[in-house]
């Protein structure tokens, strides 16, 4: 959200101005009157498009910051619903820009994206004036020094009267991409305020879960739980890998391009079983243990709209025996809160020790099926006959 | 015949001493793959005895290549330490370096990848199944009972799926197959490998899977297009992914509109690579090209 980048921005010494996040109309009322004159109220959601969704106002007196905030606050933007806003002085730019630094996928290096012709609607520049926007490529073994960003600065034409101070924020938008690990940190509008003061107004900063894990404990304090889906939240907590859908199939398997495989499957067959469609994606990964499957199951048992469960796993250096004694060991400690029927497709490393523990079992919500399209159509039929 | 791996090569296995390192170089060993030995700084001098077999442990890959001749590393190193490992491996001039360890911080790849340009090594990886040629060697955690020796070359972004489509092709064999990474960065790509296959005699045809994220599956498509003669059956996973969310791979993300599965069949559909539905069709669609070869 753009109050986190903000904070991310002002800790790397890049020139922004905070404001106050408030989540009641009260404290934006509050907020506006200490830091006094005309105020921005702007919703905090993570998403784009948020002034065309009026999720960004100009308010001329605190009472107006207090409308303006209720109204805000009542809103959704993109599906997303609005917790808080971010009171900002109003520092109206006399000129706008655009800057970027973004991991690029595709030629395994770093891109900076800069434009002075225009900030927020630089999609709109980058289509009709492609020449204004400047793509510089950044070798991540030598990344930005000042020479570098000189260069950038003057290749992207920055003016004369604020030349130096883009210079310096370059540096300082280059240590936020490299010391937070960033994958992208975007500047919109960089903006020239009165006395040519060079400005970061908005801004936005997408981090890399994996370096989060490894090296920045602090980025934890990010997330915000308000905004994130419970069930998301809990599998997290359990530590397992899960994202929440929107359908009535769940899905449980081992390994990420299996189980989204498996979710297309799913998806497949529910075209002749009345739409169903997969509603999670979990990946339970190589030690399908008794715990893990009983974690997994109990995540998406907590799912109102799930009406069968489907576990998908090939044994490659799991065994299939391990993963069936972890569905059994699962079934006794959920007990009964095991209430949907469970379409078990097991192959591949100790197979048929697997299906036989499962046939024994004879658990009446348990139904084995030998191949992953047999039983993704199972499982669906199951579900839309639920 | 094969590609990047046979069974001449000298595996060394940096990280040998730590669970997973000990684990599956237990299995690679059993796979007939041979391991000449571990980097393991802190226990130079040293031996390790897995599947019977006592291994030296050197202090660095330098000196592991020195003494034993390998000219393959295969790297169980936590994702915090993965970076100097590579760069340690790239400097002592390492042929082929395979990367297991997922959780790498992606910056850290993209400098490895820098650091790399210009230098001797091919990495694999991170964060994948790494490369088996069946019957001869494995470099990697691919199970190698699952399928023997044959004419498919397989190349994917994903581990199970690559254990998945072995498994349902395993009456036919493959000449090597590769997990090249669900990462955003990754140092072999689909397009790699796809020359190379193309170029090894024993390969008659090719599996690629690809998954949502990026737009290495059209890179590899328009490739495909001017480069390879070799039948091409392809899949691709993650038609049903939202927006916006990371599905258990670092790299398999849709933003925007880029990086969905629909682009990536489309593209490879019109060069003329056929894309199966599920794991199962693409199967049988590579069954039907071996059977009219």
């Amino acid at each position: 959200m753009e109050f986190q980048a903000k904070e991310l921005f002002a800790k790397h010494g890049v020139a922004t101005t905070l404001g106050v996040v408030v989540e009641t109309a009260e404290a934006a009322k509050a907020a506006a009157e200490q830091i006094g004159g005309v105020t921005v109220v702007k919703a905090q959601v993570k998403a784009g498009g948020r002034g065309k969704a009026g999720g960004v106002k100009l308010a001329k007196t605190p009472d107006e910051a207090f409308e303006h905030a209720t109204n805000i606050l009542a809103l959704e933007i993109k599906g997303l619903p609005v917790n808080r806003v971010l009171i900002t002085p109003a520092t109206p730019p006399e000129e706008e820009y655009y800057f970027s630094f973004l991991l690029d996928r595709a030629n395994r290096q770093y891109l900076c994206i800069a434009s002075v012709e225009g900030g927020v609607e630089i999609e709109e520049v980058a289509k009709t004036n492609p020449d204004a926007v400047k793509q510089i490529p950044i070798d991540p073994g030598t990344g930005v020094d000042e020479a570098k960003a000189r260069e950038i600065a003057t290749e992207a034409k920055f003016p004369e009267a604020v030349f130096e101070q883009a210079v310096a924020m370059i540096e300082s938008l280059y240590r936020v991409f490299v010391e937070e690990d960033a994958t992208l940190v975007e500047v919109n509008p960089l903006a020239r305020l009165a006395g040519d003061k060079l400005e970061a107004l908005d801004g936005k900063v997408s981090l890399d879960e994996n370096a989060s894990e490894v090296r920045h404990p602090d980025h934890e304090a990010f997330e915000i739980k308000d905004e994130t889906d419970p069930l998301e939240a809990k599998a997290k907590e359990k530590g397992l890998n899960y994202v929440k859908l929107d359908g009535a199939v769940g899905i449980i398997g081992n390994g990420a391009g299996l189980v989204m495989s498996t979710l297309d499957v799913v998806a497949y067959a529910g075209e002749v079983h009345g739409g169903v469609k997969p509603a999670n994606f979990l990946d339970i990964g190589g030690g399908a243990n008794a715990q893990v499957m009983a974690d997994g199951l109990d995540v998406i048992l907590g799912d109102e709209q799930v009406r069968s469960v489907f576990v998908n796993v090939f044994g490659g250096i799991t065994a299939c025996d391990e993963v069936a004694n972890g569905i059994k060991g699962a079934l006794e400690i959920l007990g009964d809160a095991a209430t949907k029927p469970l379409v078990v497709r097991l192959d591949g490393n100790n197979v048929d020790k697997g299906r036989a523990i499962l046939d024994e079992l004879n658990h009446p919500l348990v139904t084995q099926v030998p191949t992953m399209d047999g039983a993704a159509d199972k499982a669906a039929e199951l579900a839309n006959n639920a | 015949m094969s590609i990047y791996l046979n069974k001449d090569s000298k595996i060394i296995v940096q990280g040998i001493t730590g669970g997973m390192g000990a684990k599956h170089t237990t299995l690679m060993l059993q796979s007939g793959s041979n391991i000449v030995g571990g980097v393991n700084a802190r226990k130079a001098g040293t031996t390790v005895e897995l599947d019977g077999k006592e291994l030296p442990v050197y202090g660095t890959v330098e000196e592991a290549m020195r003494e034993t001749g390998a000219d393959v590393s295969v790297a169980f190193v936590p994702p915090a330490f993965t970076k100097d490992a590579c760069i340690e491996a790239i400097d002592a001039g390492i042929g082929l370096l395979v990367v297991i360890t997922e959780g790498v911080p992606v910056q850290d790849t993209a400098e490895v990848w820098s650091y790399l340009q210009g230098r001797s090594t091919r990495m694999i990886g991170p964060n994948c199944p790494g490369i088996i040629t069946p019957g001869e060697s494995l470099a990697g955690i691919t199970p190698h009972t699952i399928a023997g020796t044959g004419p498919i070359g397989l190349v994917s972004k994903s581990g199970t799926l690559t254990y998945q489509m072995m498994y349902e092709l395993k009456d036919f064999g493959f000449s090597t197959a590769i997990g090249i990474g669900g990462d955003p960065i990754v140092g072999t790509t689909h397009i790699d490998a796809l020359a190379a296959f193309e170029a090894d005699p024993d390969t008659k045809a090719i599996v690629m899977i690809g998954e949502i994220g990026g737009d290495a599956e059209e890179r590899a498509a328009a490739y495909i297009k001017d480069n390879v003669t070799k039948p091409v059956v392809g899949y691709v996973a993650g038609f049903t992914a939202p927006e916006g969310k990371t599905m258990g791979h670092a790299g398999a993300i849709v933003s925007g509109s880029s990086g969905t599965a629909a682009a990536k069949q489309e593209a490879l559909e019109a060069v003329g690579v056929k894309v199966g539905k599920t794991p199962s069709e693409t199967a049988a669609l590579m069954r039907e090209i071996l059977q009219g070869l």
